[in-house]
């Protein structure tokens, strides 16, 4: 079938290095001395373990419960004895350790009983309640929870349900294999995915350079007839981008600021997310191992289906890496890292394991300084301007660097492998980001203190003011009481001599009539204040049941009894409404 | 053990460049030196050695790795454009007091590689017009034929500068003529002159520019310089010449001369497209050679210096900053807002 495909700007051709791995069929990985699970896998919540050390677990036992939507339970990936549940090294290039839940395999390899659904006849809420509970998660490399991506954007129609089979990663040749030799269930996959999403179109891209795995999914296609596009689109790194696919598919381009492609109507999901979706659904299998290739420099370059939790030295020894070999790379030469040990265990995102050693990838030469010679601009596939967003980034002027569009940079390393004066351009914006996200929660925190400080403030000068009112209601009572005694007293002498009644009220008056007047302010005043606070009452004593009702009246009444005032309301601006 | 992605990098760098750089301009160079004779090689070798040593000096100075800098091969091109742009037979101090300029001042004293605003060769060559005007002016009649030994004599100040050198450059001749002559000499006149000029432009110049061409063609096609400076440098002379010519043809020359006088093949493929102080964003780089293209013509035609292309550059260098900030591409996804 012939369709118009799209170009998107920029990309490079570095040398594909698959051939080395993809000539023999997958193979079994052998069961591992242990296994170590990290229970943060994917995108979102990190999983609550819910075993403990000693507890027998059978093979895809949930071991980790998923905590919150995004997030995807984690499961044992054989039977045998939880040993510990502590931390350890993860494969992540920060070297940080995470919880991990240690498992000795007993070599039984028993399974639990495996629950399969019918997509069909359940709700799609039950479907994406087991896909999480199955532990299914993008296996493209980010590991986003498939079960989130299956929801369509609300008010946007899906028009395009993409499944990625590109792999434009040097050296990695996982997906190739799984096309070519499980394409059936992937197919099946996808179909539950076009289910649930309902697109008007379900694409399939696959690079030219994997022939076979074209026509292995053409197969399964025809075979399954479903209306199933199998794209053979053109071999340029970074095409297996989710954006850059979907740009070359479908003409769309999706903005970095977007979070989510959804609302563009179109959805990618990694041909093993449909492939383990699949196992989910149809044999009630979770996400407990993934093919990975073992390539660079190795005897034996080959594509293993492994348990997640084995340990990568052991994986690599089945390859026989060679003795110059000094390091181990996770994902591909363009976006992968060193691991912070080799014994790091394989995760749901592990696609490929190389073997490093300077033969294959030499030191880099010394960075030289940029001149502008705007290389990595024409190779950036999402058209920013390296070069400027390096000259601001090494200057620390993250804010120039944002206005540059830093973080539409997907980090694909293109730049950095173009740079004729080998400028590690990708670090430079990694570091970038990482400011500017520091900065955000520094300056956030700041917000929050500043907040504290003023309601602070604020709570002073309000007991401040209550407490000047108090003593100013003090003193007018006491000056009362004073003027009572004085009538009284002058009441006494008048009944003494009748005939000077009015004199000593006169007296009274031409005595003080500053102190008066002042008094008479006062109170003014004190039933102005009376008033409005009465006027203005706390609004969560409005509907009161009679219980809360005489609660409060009790406080009230004790409050009264402390000779405590009535409390003022709380916000400023209500006594401003007025 | 330190080592960010990507691991695979592509074998490239800055002496790569450069290199390639001065590869393409030995077309030009082979012409060159075909019309005035060796003189031009010894001029390179000049310029080269100077401008290698003042790079020593200043990297020294500047306390910067010799081996790594030396080798980047940017000093070698600023002195090849420095030597192609003086005068052949121009004396040895003068190519090296430009190349000196060039290296001292208008590069490292503002940062060395890649922190130049104004490109190096053309400072040195309005240093040295401003300061050295009549040095400046001096071309080999054309027809003068010298040997090695007398050209060396010459710019090693060992002979006398006899006035059989000082001819001026066909453009120069050109506008001189149409200046004093007010009216009684036109271009067609002028052109039918076959001791000075060829079939469009300086007699053995056209193949020199020819020779510019095919190595900045070369340059292009390697992915070194885009289109768009050259294009847009060639197209804007073009069309201010063209448009002068057919408004009248007696007194201004057309656009094929213009194209192929003058600096205007080595400074639309080789000066203009120097990309530490040109335009970087393709509009800016549209703007930026289209400026120097019509600068170039206005002051080689109407102002008073022999050729415009080096102040054109530096002018337009003056600009490109802001162009580029005003010519900044939408990026991926944002083509509709912006």
């Amino acid at each position: 079938m012939l369709m118009n495909l799209f170009k998107f700007k920029g990309g490079v051709k570095p040398p594909s290095n698959k051939l080395q791995s993809n000539h023999l069929p997958i193979a079994q990985a052998p069961m591992p001395s242990r296994l170590i699970v990290p229970l943060h896998q994917s995108i979102g919540g990190t999983p609550r373990p819910i075993i403990q050390a000693g507890d027998h677990v059978l093979k895809g036992q949930m071991i980790g419960q998923a905590d919150g939507w995004i997030s995807a339970a984690v499961h044992a990936p054989t039977s045998g004895t939880v040993l510990e549940v502590a931390m350890h090294v993860r494969p992540h290039p920060s070297g940080l350790d995470s919880l991990c839940v240690v498992i000795e395999p007993d070599g039984k390899d028993e399974w639990i009983t495996r629950t399969p659904i019918d997509h069909r006849a359940v709700p799609p809420a039950d479907v994406f309640h087991h896909l999480q509970q199955c532990g299914i998660v993008g296996l493209g490399g980010a590991g986003f929870p498939a079960h989130g991506k299956l929801t369509p954007s609300k008010g946007v129609a899906m028009d395009e349900l993409i499944i990625n089979g590109a792999e434009c990663e040097p050296f990695i040749t996982c997906d190739d294999l799984l096309m070519r030799e499980r394409a059936d269930e992937v197919v099946r996959g996808i179909a539950v995915f076009r289910d649930l999403l309902q697109p008007k179109k379900v694409l399939i891209g696959i690079e030219d350079n994997k022939p076979e795995a074209i026509a292995a999914m053409r197969a399964a296609v025809d075979a399954q007839n479903e209306p199933f596009s199998v794209v053979a689109v053109p071999t340029l790194y970074p095409a297996g981008g989710a954006k850059q696919l979907i740009r070359v598919l479908t003409g769309k381009e999706v903005p970095g600021s977007m979070r989510s492609t959804a609302d563009m109507g179109v959805q990618v999901f990694n041909v093993g997310t449909a492939y383990s979706a699949w196992r989910a659904v149809a044999h009630g299998e979770p996400l407990v191992s993934r093919i990975l290739t073992i390539t660079g420099n190795v005897h034996a370059p080959r594509n293993y289906e492994v348990l997640i939790g084995t340990p990568m030295d052991e994986l690599l020894a089945l390859a026989q890496p060679h003795p110059d070999t000094d390091g181990i790379l996770m994902g591909g030469p363009m976006m992968g890292f060193l691991v912070p040990n080799p014994q790091v265990p394989v995760v749901k995102t592990t696609n490929c394991l190389i073997a490093h050693a300077d033969r294959l990838f030499p030191p880099k030469a010394p960075e030289m300084p940029c001149i502008r010679c705007g290389a990595c601009a024409r190779a950036c596939p999402h058209e920013l301007q390296p070069f400027e967003m390096y000259w601001f980034a090494r200057a620390k002027n993250f804010g120039k660097t944002q206005e540059y569009n830093i973080f539409d940079c997907i980090e694909c390393g293109c730049c950095s492998y173009v740079c004729p004066s080998r400028i590690p351009l990708v670090q430079y914006f990694r570091f970038a980001k990482s400011e500017i996200w520091a900065r955000e929660r520094e300056k956030n925190a700041a917000d929050q203190a500043k907040t504290r400080f003023e309601f602070k403030q604020y709570r002073e000068e309000r007991e401040k003011a209550d407490k000047a009112e108090k003593l100013a209601k003090a003193a007018a009572a006491q000056a009362a009481k004073k003027a009572a005694e004085a009538a009284a007293a002058a009441a006494a002498e008048g009944d003494a001599t009748p005939s000077a009644g009015a004199a000593p009220d006169a007296a009274i008056a031409t005595v003080n009539p500053e102190k008066e007047a002042k008094r008479a302010t006062i109170e003014a005043a004190m039933a102005r204040a009376k008033a409005q606070r009465e006027a203005v009452q706390p609004k969560n004593v409005d509907n009161l049941t009679p219980d809360q009702q005489k609660v409060a009246d009790d406080i009230e009444a004790r409050r009264v009894a402390a000779h405590l005032i009535a409390p003022e309301p709380v916000a400023p601006d209500n006594e401003k409404s007025e | 053990m330190f080592a960010p992605a990507p691991f695979l990098l592509k074998d490239a760098s800055v002496s790569q460049v450069m290199i390639q750089v001065c590869v393409a301009l030995i077309p030009g160079i082979a012409a060159y030196a075909s019309l005035v004779g060796p003189a031009i090689l010894v001029q390179l070798v000049i310029a080269t050695l100077a401008a290698l040593a003042a790079e020593a000096v200043m990297l020294t100075l500047r306390g910067k790795p010799l081996a790594l800098f030396l080798t980047d091969g940017s000093a070698i091109v600023t002195a090849w454009l420095i030597a192609l742009t003086f005068p052949p037979l121009a004396p040895w101090w003068l190519v090296v007091t430009g190349t000196a300029f060039a290296v001292v001042v208008a590069k490292h004293l503002y940062g060395g590689l890649g922190q130049n605003p104004f490109n190096p060769a053309m400072v040195a060559f309005a240093v040295c017009i401003v300061a050295f005007p009549a040095l400046m002016s001096q071309w080999p009649s054309v027809g003068l034929q010298l040997g090695l030994i007398d050209q060396m004599n010459i710019i090693l100040g060992w002979a006398p500068r006899v006035d059989a050198l000082s001819g001026a450059t066909p453009l120069d001749a050109m506008k001189t003529a149409l200046k004093l002559g007010e009216g009684s000499f036109d271009v067609s006149t002028l052109l039918a002159n076959q001791d000075i000029y060829g079939n469009f432009a300086g007699r053995g110049w056209e193949w020199v520019a020819g020779g510019y061409l095919l190595g900045g063609l070369w340059l292009w096609h390697r992915q070194l310089i885009t289109w768009h400076v050259p294009l847009a440098f060639v197209g804007s002379l073009s069309l201010i010449s063209g448009a002068l010519w057919l408004y009248n043809p007696a007194q201004f020359a057309s656009p094929l001369f213009h194209l192929l006088s003058g600096g205007a093949m080595l400074g639309a493929f080789f000066i203009a497209t120097d990309p530490v102080s040109g335009c970087t964003t393709p509009r800016g780089k549209l703007i930026f050679g289209a400026g120097c293209g019509l600068l170039a013509y206005i002051i080689r035609v109407f102002g008073g210096y022999p050729d415009g292309v080096a102040f054109a550059v530096l002018l337009m260098n003056l600009s490109a900053p802001v162009i580029d900030l005003l010519t900044q591409p939408p990026v991926f996804g944002m083509k509709d807002k912006a």
